[in-house]
């Protein structure tokens, strides 16, 4: 089957190619704005950055988990690679700059360049990853993926290039909050446009019966490999952005623990929900945060704000297991958020409005 | 040539550890349908209640015979408790809905158990691995020539006890009433039903071997590496699985031929390539066995139930 | 909801077996089944018949605990089973033959039947029991050994009877035993439940075939969108002009 994607119907009367690059042109002067106005704040800065990188992993991971039913759980792995191959990148080029531009722009050519090498490179990845899937039920893949975060890990342990266990320091902090946000923008908007495309309607079906969505037609092979291919991009570009504002990468960064953070923030959005997912990569960025801080103002000793990073993941554990039990839709279910809230505010009577 | 033999016997009997824990997961598996996530998580919590018997036992008695025995005893029977309340409480509820929520549940489980065991809160033993007791005193049980081969006793046992278990599984579930009704099961649980036959029980009966089995598993392997630690489950468990799909699981004797081939490459990649690569190796090779053989060297392929 | 069903013909008086009372059954938000009242009486034969989707199989789901009704009474010999665990009703004289059959193709013929004497310990009555299912279909004799799997359609309808009968039951609850038969085969099964009812043995009947059921049957119910809109004895029913327009396509 061909990816001819549709072109969608534009009742704003703009043409489609503008309107979906209209979001990103109200959005980049946004960002960089913020991003100057935080530019005293490198805390706040550093953890809106982590929450970017957060959202873009979670939404890409939606794309997978979420609009094929299919079950990733070595998201971070596609990450790692996405990280690595920026960041050696972009340690390679460190040194160089284009003579034609100021040393700003030209850094963030390099960047760019970086990572859209790691997020190609993590791509690739994804492709070989989402081959079984041809033949799997959505359990194996589950194990699949898994086994594949722990090769990578095995490999960069194994690789000087990589900087073995120590990892890579160094790497050029050229990453800002505008270009975390102008890619997180980007995979929503991918995200959205896939969901409300023919390919999107067909990830659906195999989300919901997959013998169904084959004997009606629907190359679902085909679909699956390609969903993970796009998720693996974005994890990867995460990755990448991921290593250029933090001082030090190494493969602690990219365990099944990072992998299950992003899977309990997509079940708890709700699987198949784009807002959900971003709403709960944002809270279960924040909560962390939140509770140390509470912790060490209410004048806890240390210990138990330390304990916090430690206590969080039996919790999410233990949140996956309740999830299930009790609200296997998530939050939003597979809606968006704005199916969703009208319905959970209280209605306004007839006579006022 | 006599290095080669070690390197065969090395392997077989990490092959065998390898084996009892595919076993669980196998059997889960033919009557559920389910991958437990959490199998290898239930086996590390089995060798922790191991090493708390023998703590409370003290040296001297945790070597006798029936010292023993009751470790062996007290972790399974204690994992086989646990295995019938995460069926009870997590799978049970959701037997009727996707196959999607189960798994995710049982990923979560396993998430609860691995890293809730790394706190130092309570009775939790904390992050780092313990020494596990030598409850066995390790002894050469064949030696030959100046030492070139070396065959421990823990070794034969453990063969011993893979061997006599997948046969008694094999009779369980071949030859007796119960195994019949786990075979109904497996096909069809609503029908079975139909027979009279008490399918939650069926179920809970055998995740409950699954979980002793796992536990038995677990203190071989405490044993062969005289430690114990929180992520052992993860490690172990999922190279177990890795074992039971080389062999299509659901297949009880692939399932320990698998195990046996996987003990087996890794010992030979660790004694003639390099140690550090051994946990990629697994993964490498089910990776490998899903694209050529999806269901396994014995199995078939498992098309999904419309 | 017993004043809209139109009532044709006598019915023979017996002490009931089964009762069903306002029998309702949810799928999610779809309601199945909106009330079926219902009876079998000792040693009767009732069929069962209806446009797919009409709810048959629902309703005998429901009656063998394979469903739990929303709401409803049913009685099994003056007791209430209401919601009760298929494997419970089984001890209680029920047996169920479900829609599609429902043999284990990875399990032997013999083992199929075993498992249909699986709750009785009586090893010398069920050796005998399963004489006489050998020589009810004696095709099951020569393939005992083989995978459940490998047998034709009608082999496998025939070892669902056989197996079924063999936990001894009251009350036998068929879906569809003749879909998808050559009309021989359809004949000696058919010839079978007759013989099995001779000796006394009660039958609820899901049947297409509404000409087949209903020439059996000592009394029928026809079944539409969840609800009995009609019930009367066999023959009756079989010669309402209602009855031949909407099922046996006259």
């Amino acid at each position: 089957m061909e990816t001819s994607s549709v072109p969608t119907p534009s009742p704003g009367g703009l043409p489609p190619a503008l309107r979906g690059i209209l979001p990103v042109l109200i959005a980049v002067p946004v960002l960089l704005l913020f991003d100057r106005l935080l530019a005293s704040a490198p805390f706040a800065t550093y953890l809106l950055s982590i929450m970017g990188v957060n959202v873009i992993l979670a939404v890409s991971l939606n794309i997978v988990n979420g609009m094929t039913g299919q079950f990733s759980i070595g998201h971070a792995g596609f990450m790692a690679v996405g990280a690595y191959v920026a960041g050696v990148l972009s340690l390679s080029f460190k040194e160089t700059a284009l003579s034609f531009l100021p040393v700003a722009a030209s850094d963030q050519v390099f960047l760019v360049v970086a990572l859209l090498a790691g997020g190609a490179a993590a791509a690739l990845c994804g492709f070989l990853v989402g081959l079984p899937s041809l033949r799997l039920r959505g359990d194996y893949l589950a194990i699949v993926t898994l086994g594949f975060g722990e090769i990578i890990r095995v490999v960069v342990q194994n690789t000087d290039a990589f900087g073995r266990a120590l990892g890579l320091s160094g790497i050029p902090q050229t990453s800002s909050l505008a270009m975390v946000g102008f890619w997180v923008f980007l995979v929503v908007l991918v995200a959205r446009r896939i969901a409300y495309s023919s390919h999107g309607r067909s990830l659906w079906a195999i989300r919901e019966d997959e013998v169904a969505a084959e004997a009606m037609g629907v190359d679902t092979t085909g679909y699956k490999v390609r969903a993970f291919v796009v998720s693996a991009f974005f994890a990867g570009i995460a990755g990448g952005l991921f290593a250029h504002f933090v001082p030090i990468i190494n493969p602690g960064s990219f365990t099944f623990v990072k992998s299950m953070e992003i899977v309990v923030m997509v079940v708890l959005g709700g699987l198949g929900s784009t807002t959900g997912a971003i709403v709960a990569a944002v809270f279960l960025t924040l909560l962390p945060e939140a509770l140390r801080s509470a912790f060490t103002v209410m004048g806890a000793e240390g210990s138990l704000a330390q304990k916090v990073d430690q206590i969080r993941m039996p919790v999410y554990g233990l949140l996956l297991v309740a999830l299930m039990l009790l609200r296997p839709q998530g939050l939003f279910g597979m809606k968006e958020i704005w199916e969703v809230l009208p319905r959970w505010l209280p209605r306004r009577r007839k006579g006022l409005a | 040539m006599a290095q080669l033999l070690q390197h065969l016997i090395n392997g077989l009997a990490a092959g065998t550890i390898y084996a009892l824990v595919a076993l669980g997961y196998t059997m889960v598996y033919g009557v559920l349908k389910l991958i437990n996530f959490a199998h290898g998580d239930v086996m590390m919590v089995g060798v922790y209640m191991g090493y708390a018997t023998a703590f409370a036992l003290g040296r001297q008695t945790q070597k006798t015979f029936l010292g023993v025995v009751l470790i062996f005893l007290v972790a399974m029977g204690g994992c086989a408790l646990l295995g019938f309340l995460i069926e009870r409480f997590a799978y049970r509820p959701l037997r009727e809905k996707p196959r999607l929520t189960a798994l995710i549940t049982a990923i979560g489980i396993s998430f609860a158990l691995s890293y809730g065991f790394q706190l130092d809160i309570g009775f939790l033993p904390g992050a780092a691995p313990r020494a596990f007791p030598e409850i066995i005193q390790p002894t050469e049980w064949l030696v030959i020539g100046d030492r070139d081969v070396v065959v421990w006793n823990w070794q034969v046992m453990s063969l011993l006890i893979a061997v006599g278990l997948m046969v008694g599984l094999q009779w369980l579930v071949f030859k007796t009433r119960f195994g019949r009704a786990m075979r109904a099961v497996s096909y069809d649980h609503r029908v079975a039903a139909l027979m009279g036959i008490p399918t939650d029980r069926v179920i809970a009966v055998t995740f409950m071997i699954g979980s002793g089995l796992a536990a038995g598993a677990g203190l071989l392997y405490a044993i062969k590496d005289t430690s114990v630690s929180p992520l052992m489950g993860l490690y172990v468990g999922l190279k177990a699985f890795v074992a039971a799909v080389i062999g299509g699981i659901g297949h009880v004797p692939g399932a320990v031929v698998g195990a046996l081939l996987l003990g087996l490459v890794e010992e030979f990649v660790v004694g003639y390539a390099a140690s550090t690569w051994r946990d990629a190796v697994a993964f490498g090779i089910l990776i490998l066995v899903l694209l050529v053989k999806p269901g396994g060297l014995f199995g078939r392929v498992a098309a999904e139930k419309v | 909801m017993s004043e809209a069903v139109k009532t044709l013909g006598e019915r023979e008086p017996r002490p009931p077996l089964l009762t069903v009372e306002g029998l309702k059954v949810h799928y999610g938000a779809i309601q199945a089944l909106k009330g079926v009242v219902l009876s079998v009486g000792k040693g009767e034969v009732v069929a069962l018949i209806g446009a797919n989707g009409a709810g048959k199989t629902s309703t005998l789901r429901a009656v063998s605990g394979m469903l739990k009704p929303s709401a409803g009474r049913i009685t099994l010999a003056g007791q209430d089973i209401t919601g009760m665990k298929a494997h419970l009703l089984v001890p209680r004289g029920m047996a169920h033959a479900p829609e599609g059959r429902g043999i284990f193709p990875n399990l032997t013929v013999q083992e199929n039947l075993d498992l249909g004497a699986y709750l009785r310990s009586d090893t010398a009555e069920i050796a005998a029991d399963q004489e006489k299912s050998f020589k009810l279909f004696p095709v099951l004799r020569e393939r005992r050994k083989q995978l459940a799997g490998t047998l034709s359609g009608g082999e496998q309808q025939m070892l669902a009877i056989a197996r079924a009968l063999l936990s001894r039951p009251q009350l036998l609850l068929l879906d569809e035993p003749s879909l998808g038969l050559a009309p021989q085969v359809t004949e000696t099964i058919f010839r079978t439940l007759r013989e099995v009812n001779a000796a006394g043995m009660s039958i609820l009947l899901v049947e297409q075939n509404a000409h087949l059921a209903l020439s059996m049957a000592h009394y029928g119910y026809v079944l539409e969108t969840g609800e009995v809109v009609m019930a009367g004895n066999g023959k009756a029913l079989l010669e309402s002009p209602e009855v031949r327009k909407a099922y046996l396509g006259e």
